[in-house]
């Protein structure tokens, strides 16, 4: 594999996995808010939230670009007071992943959040656990298969995004070029035929990867948490 | 002093409830299913808010929804034993164990974990997982859990329900210790008799939504408000008495109850343990004379303070035997009018030895015959 290959390959792995860093909190909290809430935008924020899994990756790039780039507003804004820029840089392809992740990620923790026991937290209120100690010490412990393997597929996912990365943070080498970007220019390349087979088997040996780790840890986790 | 009264409609179900009971002291709400007495007691725990009402314990305002008046569940200690146990799965016996103790406040310390662990015969149990336990040992640790809690009252509900019949006993005996043991308050919820007569000091009878009556066991069981409950087989007097002497050798104990003694066959009585004795209207037989010649072996003389329809063509006769206590006779409407039973009429209750149930009701070293 020549050097540009490799960094292609840590490029992808680092992109998914600050995507996926960044985006669990919010996911926890847009999950919960999703299942135990029921304020009236609930299904509001639900269609918001699923959005990027039904719309071209392309258009989400875009809109990416047109609300982010510098001459917009928060761009202008990020830029003054974070010195950040995201178009055409690694932080802007992290947020391309991380939005079309994001919804793969709250669907499995809000299923995992459905799926406890609602009665064991109030027998947590009865033994004097207050809100905050509640969740931290009974529903999130029982939520974590879940956050796990939403964890595992938006990583899986993250790590081949393109139409969205490609929109919004172009494909430069070393900045934004990922895996399926380097897979995509070997192919447009004459002669890169080899390349691009040799990208397209490490894509499947880290995705075959990703679905036996994922499987193992769940059933750890499973196990630790017998029911 | 636990005192509430509540309205909640919930479900399309109203529950419409008062109630008033000493602490400490065992209360048993007792109904059939379906009748709000899991839909009290989480009113009582402040899991559920009443519509209108207050509850109120030992002085302390639970609730109040006029005074606007709500203490979180939270805040409440109160400890609550749910049927189906809810050990928190991911943690193991002694980590559920500690979990209401370590947020109990410092100064509600009264009961330990050592203390815990013998009362309800825990330690062999500390290092499994919930899913390790049957249903009996899983009850013991979350009633355990509770108490760790310091609880000022501790909830109940069909504690016993999840388990089968043949194994209540891995429970039943640890429910006796700590009424005898502790003092700490404590209402259950049942629908089984049998379990009432072990535990209750107090009953409150529930039907649709409604507490019918309520006070000591003994003067509930002959209300007949009880009896459509209980059903005609169960119907019969619940009189707590005094071991006054035991004759060993003949497997005989005698019972002070009310003004008058009963001999009944029980082994292992002790002198001055208290007792429950079960009386069962269709086992009395009334005598409007001295009987002789009989192998009865208990003649209480009484007066009828009231006679009722019964199920069928019966009736119940219910005679006052003295010092508050009575009994209830199921006779014929035959019977009834031979012996010309009329209200105010003294005669016998004729009690065989043998059909005298006997229950401990403190801490005894009596086992029932």
């Amino acid at each position: 594999m020549t050097p540009a290959e490799l960094d292609a390959l840590r490029l992808s792995l680092e992109i998914a996995l600050r995507s996926v860093a960044f985006s669990l909190p919010l996911a926890v909290l847009v999950a919960y808010l999703l299942a135990r809430s029921r304020f009236p935008g609930t299904l509001a924020l639900d269609a918001l939230v699923h959005l990027p899994l039904v719309l071209p990756p392309v258009a989400v790039g875009y809109l990416l670009l047109v609300s982010l780039d510098a001459r917009s507003a928060a761009g202008r804004w990020l830029q003054a007071h974070f010195g950040i820029e995201l178009p055409f840089t690694t932080a802007g392809a992290t947020l391309a992943t991380a939005v079309m992740t994001f919804p793969l990620m709250v669907r499995a923790i809000r299923l995992a959040l459905e799926s406890v026991d609602q009665g064991l937290e109030a027998a947590a209120r009865t033994l004097g656990a207050r809100p905050l100690d509640r969740f931290l010490s009974i529903t999130l412990p029982l939520m974590l298969p879940g956050i796990l393997a939403g964890l595992l597929t938006a990583f899986a996912a993250g790590l081949g995004q393109f139409g969205a990365v490609i929109t919004f943070a172009s494909n430069v080498p070393g900045v934004t070029r990922t895996l399926p970007l380097a897979l995509y220019t070997a192919i447009q390349e004459p002669g890169g035929e080899a390349a691009a087979m040799r990208l397209a088997v490490l894509a499947i040996a880290l995705g075959l990867l990703g679905l036996v780790l994922a499987e193992l840890l769940a059933r750890r986790v499973y196990r630790l948490l017998r029911r | 002093m636990l005192s509430l009264s509540v309205i909640k409609c919930w479900r399309g179900f109203k529950l419409r409830a008062q109630l008033d009971t000493p602490t400490p002291g065992v209360v048993a709400l007792f109904g059939r299913s379906g009748c709000g007495k899991t839909t009290l007691i989480n009113i009582i725990s402040g899991l559920l808010e009443p519509d209108e009402g207050r509850v109120e314990l030992d002085g302390v305002i639970l609730t109040d929804t006029r005074g606007r008046i709500r203490i979180p569940v939270e805040r409440r200690r109160i400890g609550y034993v749910f049927q189906d146990a809810r050990l928190f799965p991911h943690l193991g016996v002694l980590a559920n164990l500690r979990y209401g103790e370590r947020r109990a406040p410092k100064e509600a310390r009264s009961i330990g974990l050592d203390e815990v662990l013998a009362l309800l015969g825990l330690e062999p149990l500390l290092t499994r997982r919930p899913y390790q336990l049957s249903g009996g040992e899983r009850q013991r640790v979350a009633l355990g859990r509770a108490l760790l809690s310091q609880p000022r009252l501790l909830l109940l509900d069909e504690p016993l329900a999840a388990i089968d019949t043949a194994r209540r006993e891995e429970v039943l005996p640890y429910l006796e210790t700590l009424r005898d043991r502790l003092s700490i308050p404590m209402v259950f919820v049942s629908h089984q008799l049998d379990e009432v007569l072990r535990l209750a000091t107090h009953v409150a009878l529930m039907e649709a939504g409604e507490i019918v009556a309520s006070g000591t066991l003994s003067d509930i069981s002959v209300r007949p408000e009880l009896r459509a409950i209980v059903g005609p087989e169960a119907v019969g007097s619940i009189l707590d008495g005094t071991v006054t002497r035991v004759d060993a050798a003949a497997g005989m104990a005698d019972i002070q109850l009310g003004a008058g003694v009963l001999h009944v066959s029980l082994q292992d009585a002790r002198v001055g343990a208290r007792m429950r004795v079960q009386l069962l209207a269709r086992d009395i037989i009334l005598a409007i004379e001295p009987a002789r010649g009989l192998s009865v072996r208990n003649a209480l003389q009484g007066v009828i303070t009231e006679i009722s329809p019964d199920f069928g063509q019966a009736v119940l006769i219910k005679v006052d035997i003295g010092a508050g206590a009575a009994v209830l006779a199921r006779i014929t409407k035959n019977a009834l009018a031979a012996l010309e039973l009329r209200v105010g009429m003294t005669l016998w209750v004729l009690v065989k030895a043998v059909s005298a149930r006997g229950h401990t009701y403190s801490a005894g070293t009596i086992t029932p015959r």
